[in-house]
């Protein structure tokens, strides 16, 4: 393929390998203990995983896959509202493919679609809306789902909805936001992150300007990161040249898609339609502050949490479950009691075996070759 | 080939061939009355026009020796077809039901001769629809050298099935000396494949239409017996064939690789998929080693026989992009691992449902 292949290319993969290599050699740190570098974003993570590029990296690298997987991060009290809605009499509800299968207290979107509920599969919010032009007899409510990635679409959904003055459209909102989360992380008293790659996709909306608190106050290197495993391999080089150099700085790899003030349209659609809530709750981390958005009161009419009732209990995570100390790095996925045992992708207990992008799924499934193997054969 | 208006009934008497006369298909149509003997008479019995099926028994009756001819054992096996559309690009759902059951038969080296044609019709379908399915269904047979010797009508209340749901069975001959079993693979044994991998299940999801992609990606549906026989007249101690259906070729390697008890090494450099799909996958965030094949297979020669095996397929119309893909390994036992593109390593695992497209 034009334009993905030269991202892919062996030759160059093997040539920044000894670059790394040589940056490795010359940082202090990796003397005693591996660095720990945190992909923050799922997209990331999915390379990561598809391309193998962690059994190619120096053992003196450690990869930490962070929170960035919106489907692995929604607790299991929000699903539980999302099988309400999608049950309620009348209610066509939409949805992006991968969270069909995150399960809730009870049952998945994709169980309660089994025993009758109108739940049907969208790739953008539009088609969600024209479902709603189609069927005006049926209230159609669509799972508003990510981070800034994927905010702007639903924002201008709503633009739309409103302009057409379409009145049987409306949001569950579950979208969140990523500095919040970063920063979360930043203060966990068991911190041992000596890097961030930072997710390319959110960063085409924001910019890099959010992230300054980083490196100013934290003192910790973040590199704006593309999906490609050039990208990765090449970010990662930036990342550690930074550490060997004492430097700690917002840099930017994924220049041909990101610009330094973000998307100034997306952004604008996200702050009118959406503002921050005080907190929100992510499987696996908790409450976190400001982390998540609601419909702003002007656009109460296209809010689902407003228009129906929804149950809005909250479920603890199992207590068996260590994906909050996996994803903030203090573990590895085997790591956990119940990794491959009780929790694996058939049965996920924990957030992180819930979709490919989640940590523990993505080792379970095709991750560090030698490390699954000897787990697997253990359990 | 003119179609006698005329069929000989069970007692031997000659009747009136019935005609359908409505444009859709309604439950008196399975009634079982004069209705649904028009339908079987005019859609099916003259689409599959033969002797063995014009009588209408009850079943079909076959010579024994005529079989016992042909090889030692009998291969028999079934599978029902369910799609949605019914028509897609290169092909639709009544050849899909030929050549599923075509090359279900021929993966275990058999000779199909004779399938079983069983449709659940749901009510409101356009008797057009049905005619067409069934002269795809009558030209796949032909094609293979098969013949639908009995079948079953049905017809259920809307919504009790989606348009058109159709069962297949098949019995084939197995010549003698031939081996083959998803247990038989031996470590330094080659793993090859017929052609670029994915287009069937790329095809289908893009003709939903949902994904507003213009795409020319066709299904690869096509009857593999042919290929199979030069394949196996080329490498006779081929240990194992197996068409890479649901599930892809990642299904069909972790199964050979769970049964002989063995590791498969592929490359995915080597691993053949079109472009378009390629690209297909690349959007909706799908891995095409998953996607569904009709006209695909995987098989596992010994490594003295896998030029040969190569050059032999290579030869076929069905085999031109047939490629060498991996080696069966005596490493991880039950695993399949990919040497990617990029130069690293990967596990290759089963799905655990359906593959979903990713968010973003």
């Amino acid at each position: 393929m034009k334009y993905v292949d030269e991202f892919r290319d062996p030759d160059k993969a093997r040539a920044l390998l000894k670059e790394i290599e040589g940056l490795v050699a010359r940082i202090e740190t990796c003397r005693t203990r591996p660095l720990a570098i945190m992909e923050v974003c799922g997209g990331h993570t999915h390379s990561i995983f598809k391309y193998g590029i962690e059994t190619m990296l120096p053992d003196e690298i450690e990869l930490v896959h962070g929170p960035g997987c919106p489907v692995c991060v929604l607790p299991m009290g929000r699903v539980d509202d999302c099988v309400a809605l999608a049950e309620t009499p009348g209610v066509i509800f939409t949805t992006f493919g991968d969270a069909m299968r995150v399960p809730g207290s009870k049952k998945s979107l994709m169980q309660a679609k089994a025993e009758g509920a109108d739940v049907r599969m969208v790739y953008s919010p539009l088609d969600a809306l024209e479902l709603a032009r189609k069927h005006p007899d049926r209230e159609v409510v669509f799972f508003g789902l990510g981070f800034e990635t994927t905010m702007p679409s639903t924002a201008l959904t709503i633009l739309q909805a409103e302009a057409d003055g379409i009145r049987n459209f409306s949001l569950f909102c579950n979208h969140i936001t990523i500095i919040p989360t970063i920063k979360a992380i930043l203060d966990s008293p068991e911190l041992q992150l000596d890097g961030f790659l930072g997710p390319g996709h959110v960063s085409m909306v924001i910019g890099s300007a959010p992230y300054r608190f980083i490196s100013e106050h934290y003192k910790r290197p973040l590199v704006i990161a593309g999906f490609e495993p050039l990208d990765v391999l090449q970010s990662l080089w930036m990342v550690l040249k930074q550490i060997a150099e004492g430097r700690a700085e917002i840099e930017n790899q994924y220049n041909r898609i990101v610009p330094e003030r973000g998307n100034p349209v997306a952004l604008d659609a996200i702050s009118r339609v959406f503002e921050l809530r005080e907190f929100f709750e992510w499987r696996g981390l908790g409450s976190i502050d400001h982390s998540g958005v609601r419909i702003r009161k002007n656009y109460a009419q296209f809010d689902a949490e407003r228009k129906f009732s929804v149950p809005a209990i909250k479920i603890a995570d199992p207590k068996s479950c260590q994906c909050g100390e996996v994803l903030k790095g203090v573990i590895k996925p085997w790591d956990c009691k119940v990794f491959g045992g009780a929790c694996t992708p058939e049965t996920p207990l924990g957030a992180l075996m819930v979709s490919p992008e989640g940590a523990c799924a993505a080792y379970y499934q095709y991750g560090d070759i030698d490390k699954v193997h000897k787990r697997t054969d253990a359990a | 080939m003119t179609i006698a208006t005329d069929i000989k009934a069970a007692d031997g008497r000659m009747r009136r061939r019935g005609k359908l006369n409505v444009p859709t298909i309604t439950l008196a149509h399975g009634g079982g009355g004069k209705a649904m003997r028009d339908l079987i008479d005019d859609v099916f019995v003259g689409a599959f026009d033969n002797p063995d099926l014009a009588p209408l028994e009850d079943q079909a009756r076959f010579d024994i020796s005529g079989l016992a001819s042909l090889g030692d054992r009998l291969a028999f096996t079934t599978d029902s077809y369910v799609v949605d559309p019914l028509q897609f690009p290169g092909g639709d759902i009544g050849k899909l039901a030929v050549c599923g059951t075509v090359n279900d038969l021929a993966v275990g080296g058999a000779k199909p001769l004779y399938l079983s044609c069983s449709v659940i019709i749901e009510e409101g379908l356009a008797v057009d629809m049905l005619r067409r399915v069934a002269a795809s269904m009558a030209s796949a047979a032909k094609d293979a050298g098969v013949t639908i010797v009995t079948g079953d009508t049905k017809v259920v209340q809307r919504g009790a099935c989606d348009k058109l749901f159709i069962n297949t069975a098949g019995i084939g001959v197995i010549r003698e000396n031939l081996r083959l079993g998803a247990d038989r693979a031996k470590p330094r044994d080659v793993v090859l494949v017929n052609g670029v991998l994915g287009d069937h299940g790329a095809a289908i999801l893009n003709a939903r239409g949902d994904m507003a992609l213009s795409s020319p990606i066709e299904s690869d549906c096509a009857a593999l017996h042919g290929l199979i026989g030069v394949l196996l007249e080329a490498a006779p101690a081929t240990r194992f064939i197996r068409d890479a259906t649901r599930g892809g070729l990642a299904t069909v390697l972790n199964e050979i690789a769970l049964a002989s008890n063995v590791g498969i090494e592929i490359d995915e450099k080597a691993t053949p998929i079109r472009e378009e799909v390629k690209g297909f996958c690349e959007i909706l965030g799908l891995d095409p080693l998953y996607l569904a094949n009709e006209g695909k297979f995987a098989c596992v020669v010994r490594e003295a026989d896998a030029d040969k095996a190569l050059e032999a397929m290579q030869a076929h119309p069905l085999g031109r992009e047939a490629k060498i893909i991996g080696r069966v390994t005596d490493n991880r036992p039950g695993r399949v691992v990919m040497q990617t593109v990029f130069g690293g390593r990967r596990i290759v695992d089963m799905l655990v449902g359906e593959q979903l497209p990713r968010i973003c």
